[in-house]
This record gives structure tokens, sequence and C-alpha cells, in this order.
């Protein structure tokens, strides 16, 4: 990264809670009368308030995209390489946002939430959202906060879907998307392996149909096994076999079931870590909203019809080994947008890493991503005090 | 693929921008670090992308402010939908591509008309290397014979040979040596030759 010497963090940040009494209507009939979103916001709103960036988060993160907490200095934010002063996303220029989505675990309205309907949680009575209820309630949270429209919003993987759905639900609301990593809908595959993580989380016992909060258990065998093989889906197995190939725990065969293989001590880990902390039912709703996923589905199929309101201008980037979402995927969005006369710039980033690479700091994919918010800073810059709010411009005819 | 002459003052650039309607679409593969696309924002108000293989020139691009696609050009052009430009234009690029023909046929399936520019083989000083028993080696090709991407070379005869074969109507054609117009004798006097060329027969 360019000036990496400069660059520092965030520092101590501190979530706030927009609360919302208007009732949301889901994409699935559900109407939520009252809920909270929990979010970060780092950097300063500029006077003309066009400098706002959204950062949307993927399936396991939160609104915590940068920075630490005061009382825990260990818990960096999840895109904490990407966001802060001189760094790609520069807070000194941007006012960046990150939001816990309804559903979540981390704050915001969900499942481990208390229903004023009944006064205890909502259990598995909480409704199964969409990307789409994700993005509206974002707008809500957007008009909170006094921004018309955003600079750009941005994500990776399911992020990178709310950041597409911005740019057909409210064309006019964002200058700039970032789709990073993303498809324009899941495979059978990704499909196949979210059906597997909820199947785990299901049938084990201490899931009581979603209502274990009751019962003071948490189902964290299922979440552990749904982590595990979401887990394996995030690394390229290149990557896999450098890291750990068939490297033993303890240098021979133990010729029983306990963790004799590398691999299997980290899937391992990193389930029993997932499983401390994240909330069964919102990891359920999370693979509902990626299996969901898929804009084109309202116009018999077609992606260029889906992407005809859009009017941002794009940056869209894929991985090569990302198996998950493969670049082919990001392709097929880039050539309806290419159909639609967006203007878009796409990026295949040779990386080694797979789907996970979105997060990791890789000097080609965060130098791009730095010379694009330079261009958007600049034309934030041109605009200020001018009173020109941009409503996007799709290539002339 | 990449095209040639990154950085280097291109002389076919202005030629270009002559024949370019103002406020057009255009598409420029091997578009290099972006300059002719920005160069024809700022002259002709076009809008358009670019298409380029290298990681460098991709973020040459963003920095430059052009809308640029990461693609190889040997795969082909199906991200682009039939007669959605009205220039395709190939700069310095023809010369490196291995199905130079079928370059030039999805250029006119997705743009009105192409534009293309290769150095002239036929050039009288490349002839000069050749008759003194070596390969050419020049400010237009600027290579040695064994690090060389250029694996299509033509001479102006050639690539007009090429367009009548296959019923490419020239529209109009500009020589160039040095950055000057050459009218007498192109195919031994001029350097880089630039096509403008659609689809039908000759008038």
């Amino acid at each position: 990264m360019d000036g990496s010497t400069t660059t520092q963090t965030v520092g101590i940040v501190t979530p706030r809670i927009a609360k919302f009494t208007e009732p949301v209507a889901l994409k699935c009939g559900a109407v939520i009368d009252e809920y909270e979103l929990v979010y970060e916001a780092y950097g300063t709103l500029n006077r003309e308030r066009s400098n706002a960036v959204l950062v949307c988060h993927a399936l396991n993160a939160s609104h915590h995209a940068a920075g630490v907490y005061a009382d825990d200095p260990t818990d960096v934010g999840w895109w904490d390489n990407m966001i802060g002063p001189g760094k790609p996303v520069d807070t000194n220029r941007f006012f960046v946002i990150g939001v816990n989505n309804l559903g979540g675990c981390h704050g915001s309205t969900g499942p481990k939430s208390i229903n004023p309907r009944t006064g205890k949680p909502w259990g598995g009575q909480f409704p199964v959202v969409t990307v789409e209820d994700w993005v509206a309630t974002q707008a809500r949270l957007a008009d909170h906060l006094g921004i018309r429209q955003f600079a750009a919003v941005m994500g990776g993987s399911l992020g990178a879907m709310q950041a597409l759905t911005w740019t057909i639900k409210y064309p006019e609301r964002l200058r700039h998307a970032l789709v990073i990593a993303c498809t324009p809908s899941l495979s059978a595959q990704n499909i196949a392996f979210n059906e597997v993580a909820r199947q785990a989380i299901i049938t084990d016992p201490d899931f009581h149909g979603g209502d274990y909060y009751a019962h003071g258990t948490t189902p964290k065998r299922g979440l552990r096994v749904a982590r595990m093989v979401g887990h394996i889906t995030y690394l390229s197995d290149d990557e896999m076999a450098s890291k750990f190939g068939r490297q033993l725990k303890y240098g021979k065969l133990a010729y029983s079931f306990d963790t004799e293989f590398e691999i299997e001590s980290y899937l391992r880990y990193q389930g029993n870590k997932f499983a401390e902390y994240f909330d069964a039912n919102t990891y359920l709703r999370i693979t509902k909203v990626l299996d969901y996923f898929d804009p084109a589905f309202e116009h018999g199929g077609d992606l260029v019809r889906a992407l005809a309101p859009a009017k941002a201008s794009f940056l869209v980037i894929s991985f090569t080994t990302d198996w998950r979402f493969s670049p082919e995927r990001s392709r097929e969005i880039v050539t309806a947008l290419l159909d639609n006369r967006c203007d878009v710039t796409y990026a295949e980033i040779e990386a080694p890493h797979g789907h996970d690479a979105f997060l990791l700091d890789d000097v080609r994919y965060h130098r791009l991503v730095t010379a694009y918010f330079d261009r958007i800073g600049a034309e934030t810059a041109a605009d200020a005090g001018t009173g020109i709010l941009h409503h996007g411009s799709k290539a002339a005819a | 693929m990449s095209g040639n002459g990154n950085g280097i003052q291109r002389s076919d650039f202005a030629a270009i921008a002559e024949w370019v309607r103002p406020g057009s679409r255009v598409l420029d593969l091997g578009c290099g670090d972006g300059t002719l696309l920005k160069y024809l924002k700022s002259k002709r108000n076009v809008s358009g992308y670019g298409v380029e293989i290298d990681d460098e020139n991709i973020l040459a691009c963003v920095k430059n402010g052009v809308n640029v696609i990461q693609s190889d050009l040997e795969r082909g052009l199906s991200e682009f939908e039939d007669r959605s430009f009205d220039y395709v234009i190939l700069s310095q690029t023809l010369q490196a591509m291995k199905n130079s023909e079928r370059i030039i046929k999805d250029m006119l399936r997705v743009g009105r008309e192409g534009i293309v520019t290769f150095p002239n083989f036929g050039y009288w000083k490349n002839r000069l290397h050749i008759a003194a028993g070596y390969m050419p080696v020049s400010d237009n090709l600027p290579y040695q014979w064994f690090d060389t991407p250029n694996v299509h070379l033509c001479t102006i005869a050639d690539f007009e040979r090429f367009c009548r074969e296959r019923r490419i109507r020239v529209v109009e054609r500009k020589v160039l040596t040095n950055g000057k117009a050459v009218g007498l004798l192109p195919n031994l006097l001029g350097a880089l030759a630039i096509y403008h060329f659609g689809n039908g027969a000759a008038k």
C-alpha cells in the first residue's frame, strides 16, 4: 500500500444505537413494529454530507469494522486493514459507517432480542430476512444520520450483495458501489453447503426449535459444525495445502478420532471460537439471506433488467482462487452492468487465499481500492460548496 | 494483452481523435494505462471502457479516471454486446495478438466501426534491417527478436489485402512517420499505419 508508514488505526471506537419506531414490512410478509440497529462511525461527516461511506458486513461480521474498544484493545474491527487514517478507505477524508444488520447478534434487533408483543426473546419466531430488507433498514439509518446520498456503499461477499442491491433499490442514494468477491446468486453447490450448516444447527438437541434461550442451552455443537463447513469454503485448496498440508499435530498417527491432522485442529478451533459468540438463530437466517439473494429472479432470470435502475459507478473486484464466488460469477455482474452502460471497472486479483482474500491485506487489491477512493474523494472535493448532489451518470449512449 | 508504449507520447492518439465523433461510445482494447481514453474523454467527450490484462495498467486506469475491464483479449469480447459501441479501438496491439483475425471480426461485431493502429513492417528502415540480415529494432518496434510480444507483424499492403479479402471496408487511412503524415509510397515511407474501417465491401 502507498504511504503505509502514515497509516494508523481509527483508535478507540464506540458503538451507537439507532432506534426505529416505524414498522418495517419484510419481504417474507412479516412486519417488525420497532427495532434497533447498532452502528459505528469513523471520520467526520462534511458540511455537504457528501463524504459518507457505508460498509456492509458479510456472514459473521458486525458493525465493528475498524478500530478497537476501550475495554478490549484486542477486539480489532473486521476490516481494520481497509478503513482508517491513510488506509484505502481514508477516514481523514470519508465518514465511514458500519452497521450490524437486522436479525444480527451483535446488538441490532435479532432473534436474541425481546419481542415486545410477547415479552420473550424472538427465538425461532424471528422472521427470515433478506438482503433487500437489510438495505431498506440501512436506508432508514442513513435517513436517521441525515445522509441523503452515500459517496460509496461497499462490501465483500454478502456485503457486496448489499452494495449491489443499494444500486437497484436506491439508485439515487449512492454515487459508487464497491462490489467485492460477489456473485449475482448462489450456485446449487453454495446452497448445498449452507444447507449442511443449517441441518447441523437444527438437528442439535440443544436447538429446541430456535427457542433455546428459554431452555438455557445453546446449540454449540451444531454451530461448530456449521462454521467448520463454512470455513472450508472460504479457503482455496492451495491455501489449505500450503498452510496445513498433511501435517500432524502430534507428529505421529494415533489411529483414533482425536484431532490428528493440523487442518482438523484448525477447523475445530475456528468452530469452537465461533460457537462461543455467535447466535445460531442469526447464523441460520444469514445463510437464508445468502440463498435467497438473486436480483435477476424477479426479472425472469435477466440480470441485465434487474440492474437497469443502477446509476452508480462500480468497482467490481474478484479473486482468482475464490471458488465459492468465482471470478466468472463477478463477470456476470460486470457483463450486466456493461449492457446497462453503467460506469464500471473490473479487476481480477491474483491471490492464493480463496474467498477470504477480500478481508486480507493484499497490495494490489488495496492499492486499487485506494486509487478508486482517491477518485471518489476528488469528485467529492470538487463538489464541496457547490451544493450539487450527484445522481450518478450512466455512460451516455 | 497489454498495449505497447505506455507513457510514451503516442503520435497515433491525435490522429484517432480526429476521426472519433464527439460524444461517441468507445471501447479501447489493450488500453494500457488509459491515456488514449483519457485523451478522447477530454478532446471528444467520449464515454466507454478500456480492456486490459495487466494489473499495473488496471491501477493506472483507475488513477486516470478511466473505466477498465480486466480481461484477456485472446479470450474474445464475449462480455460486450453486439453493436454496443460506436468505435472499437485496437491501438498498437494487433501485432501482439495470437488471433489477429478473430479480434478484427469481434471489433466489427461489438462496434459499428473499428480503428486499428500498427507498426508498418514495410517501412524502409525495417526493410534495411532485414536487408542487412537482422530483425528490425526501432522506436515503433522496440524489441529484440527473442523478447518481442509482436507475433503478427504486417505491412500496409498485407493489411489492405486482409481487409479486401474479408470485405472489410476501409473508411480512412493515415500513415505517419515521426508523427508526420506520409502521402507518397506509404508502405515504404510510413512507420505507423492507422486504419478506420467498417463492415461491408470497399466503395
